[in-house]
């Protein structure tokens, strides 16, 4: 995709905020250093960014043969060359034998339970300029955050349809999505689910250890990309222009003693072969550094947003989608796999039998829009614009009747917080 | 054979096959009742602390000995704190201890695994803790006031067999304790061999929960511990290691 089809100018933005979108668009001078930290983020020791970059950087996907996928697909320890070979091109004629392999770790694993959740959107303020995503501080949207009696409105309305788990999410602005309000949400998402999960913009240590005193012991972080030159390219302005902060969150939040994290890439973003394998690589090597921390990928693929509906996930269609989640499943049998409401409802239930864990529902990237979407009551309050558009709109009671009807056993909670 | 009991806690039980957590579901839950008759059912806390509906222990069936474990926990603290949460639930006052500090293998901290059964001992709870088999870390465990010990034969869901069989027969011999041969256990034939060795029962998951017809493969496993336990009960016979005994014995030429 050319980023030219990325790039939509609002009639609503003054000529000297257009000048300045242009301006980063078009001239990389213009752009900040995207791999220096900003003065108050917390740079931390370690060297898991140099392992996970090295190894991509080096991946040829194009230097494997059938020779090492089907020995791949063999070996009872799948090792780093073998994940490569299982992500490489010469692997796609033996995705059934993947599909196999990874089945066979998946229930090994997790048996056949699939855990549901659902993700709740509180504000979709954001400061950045990142250039594939509906919030992106340049589109024009309907901006909302919900304060805390709406947002335990929301809450009550997704907790009565049985849901235990949430994931809530904010666009990155921390002006107007402070820790400080989100640990409130969090408090309050204790009271209406047994387990809290974050995706918001990369904090500190001490912000994350705040934030899991608030009730929340998951933390997601999508670097979008492991491509820093590409990051650079795509993620024009803004805080999470800075990758190597964003690259360490999941490191952080461990520290700060969250239970688990979860990692991915956008994948049609650059290489997606690349991305798949440093996603995983970002897992593999945290895992071994944090061996009592619990490890979750997700897989998401672009998909249009409010302003652009040209976006789509280019060369990764669901055969590659497919085959990155086998390789995931072979290469890191023990890690959860979640795949979203991005994917169809026919994909999900049939990846669900090969390696996915975790699909969520009850479904709504908007924001305070859970009481129509749930009840079809129209709500008094205004609502704020989507992310990105979903393409599994399934209730709780819909999913969990089709995941049992694929011989899957739907599980709401298996979880404490301890 | 009626007289028989594997006994935990000063409580009795007729069936050597327990129920592992691992993969529930309910079809699991039915068949390791009604086919492999097991009495104990191991229920992970973190599973039945939901809110409605979805309560693992409303399909537990009556007259079923629950076995709350404490899996999620990754030290001795968060697993006491898991166990009274167990006890106020209802769910009785015996308590597998799983402490794992490690999410890819899921093998248990044996150091932990004795802080915490000294405290939950002292309680009143039966304490049943997962351990990996070592002798010492057995002992301390005895001393602690656990009910039984429970070494595992080879990684949790890995259906890889007795891989630590040589450890595990130590502690048989040595813990004056039941041992309970917990994870690991992929076939029938498995279970029969430790049951043989003088294991007091086998708790197992993975085995039934993957295989091809789990009512079958959950007949076969009671058919196979109790075979092993008959076995072991009828102390086998001598096996020859190689060919036949030499017919002039080494010690012939002894005279006086």
């Amino acid at each position: 995709m050319n980023d030219n089809s990325f790039f939509v100018d609002s009639t609503f933005l003054s000529k000297s905020a257009l000048e300045k979108k242009h301006r980063l668009e078009n001239d990389p001078a213009s752009r900040t250093d995207h791999m220096k930290y900003l003065e108050d983020m917390e740079k931390i020791d370690s060297d898991v960014m140099e392992k996970v970059l090295s190894e991509m950087k080096s991946y040829d996907s194009s230097a494997y043969t059938a020779k090492d996928v089907i020995a791949a697909i063999e070996r009872e320890r799948c090792t780093i060359e073998d994940f490569k070979a299982l992500l490489s091109p010469a692997a796609e004629p033996f995705l059934e034998q993947m599909a196999n392999r990874a089945r066979n770790e998946t229930g090994k694993h997790f048996g056949n339970n699939v855990y549901v959740f659902t993700p709740l959107y509180i504000a979709n303020y954001c400061e950045n300029y990142c250039v594939y995503c509906g919030f992106n501080c340049y589109n024009h949207i309907r901006r909302m955050r919900l304060d805390k009696s709406q947002i335990e409105h929301e809450m009550k309305v997704i907790a009565s349809s049985g849901m235990e788990e949430i994931l809530l999410l904010t666009g990155e602005s921390p002006s107007m999505s402070s820790v400080e309000y989100i640990g409130e949400a969090c408090k309050l998402a204790r009271k209406y689910f047994r387990l809290v999960g974050l995706e918001i913009y990369p904090v500190n240590t001490d912000d994350y250890r705040y934030l899991h005193e608030c009730g929340a012991d998951y933390v997601t972080v999508f670097q979008e990309t492991y491509d820093e030159k590409r990051y650079e390219q795509l993620h024009l302005m803004g805080r999470k222009r800075v990758f190597p902060y964003r690259f360490e969150a999941q490191e952080r939040a461990l520290r700060a003693g969250m239970r688990g994290v979860a990692f991915s890439a956008l994948l049609g973003l650059s290489d997606f072969r690349k991305d798949a394998l440093a996603s995983a690589l970002h897992a593999y090597f945290l895992q071994r550094k944090y061996p009592h921390a619990e490890m979750s990928l997700s897989c998401p693929r672009l998909r249009p947003i409010i302003n652009n509906d040209k976006i789509n996930p280019l060369d990764v269609h669901e055969k590659q989608l497919c085959q990155v989640l086998c390789a995931y499943r072979i290469f890191l049998p023990y890690v959860g796999i979640t795949v979203s409401s991005r994917e169809s409802a026919r994909f999900r239930n049939g990846i669900a039998k090969i390696a996915a864990t975790k699909v969520s529902a009850g479904v709504s990237t908007g924001i305070g829009d859970h009481e129509s979407k749930y009840t079809g009551n129209e709500s008094q309050d205004s609502v704020g614009d989507e992310q990105f558009e979903i393409n599994d709109g399934r209730s709780l009671e819909k999913m969990k009747k089709d995941m049992e009807a694929e011989g899957l056993q739907p599980v709401l909670n298996d979880y404490l917080y301890v | 054979m009626t007289d028989d009991k594997l006994i935990l806690g000063g409580h009795e039980f007729n069936s050597r096959f327990i129920l592992g957590s691992g993969k529930y579901s309910l079809n699991l839950i039915e068949a390791a009742v009604r086919d492999a008759g097991a009495e104990i059912i191991t229920l992970a806390v973190r599973r039945a602390n939901t809110q409605k509906g979805e309560n693992i222990l409303d399909y537990i069936p009556k007259g079923i000995t629950l076995l709350p474990n404490t899996s999620g926990a990754r030290n001795a603290d968060e697993a006491v704190r898991i166990a009274r949460l167990a006890r106020e639930l209802g769910c009785g006052d015996f308590v597998k201890i799983e402490i794992m500090r490690d999410s890819k293998y899921l093998l248990p901290d044996n150091y932990e695994t004795v802080k915490a059964t000294e405290i939950l001992a002292k309680e009143g709870f039966v304490v049943m803790p997962y351990m990996y088999p070592d002798l010492n870390i057995a002992r301390d465990l005895v001393s602690a006031g656990a009910a039984c010990v429970m070494p595992l034969a080879a990684p949790i869901g890995s259906n890889k067999g007795l891989a630590t069989k040589e450890f595990i027969q130590i502690l048989i011999d040595e813990i004056p304790l039941p041992v309970i041969v917990d994870a690991g256990i992929g076939k029938p034939s498995e279970a029969c061999e430790a049951m043989e060795m003088g294991a007091a029962a086998i708790m197992a998951n993975t085995a039934l929960a993957t295989a091809g017809n789990l009512p079958l493969m959950a007949s076969a496993m009671k058919l196979a511990i109790e075979a092993g336990r008959k076995a072991y009960l009828a102390k086998p016979g001598r096996v020859l290691s190689r060919g036949a005994s030499a017919s002039d014995p080494l010690t012939g030429f002894l005279r006086e």
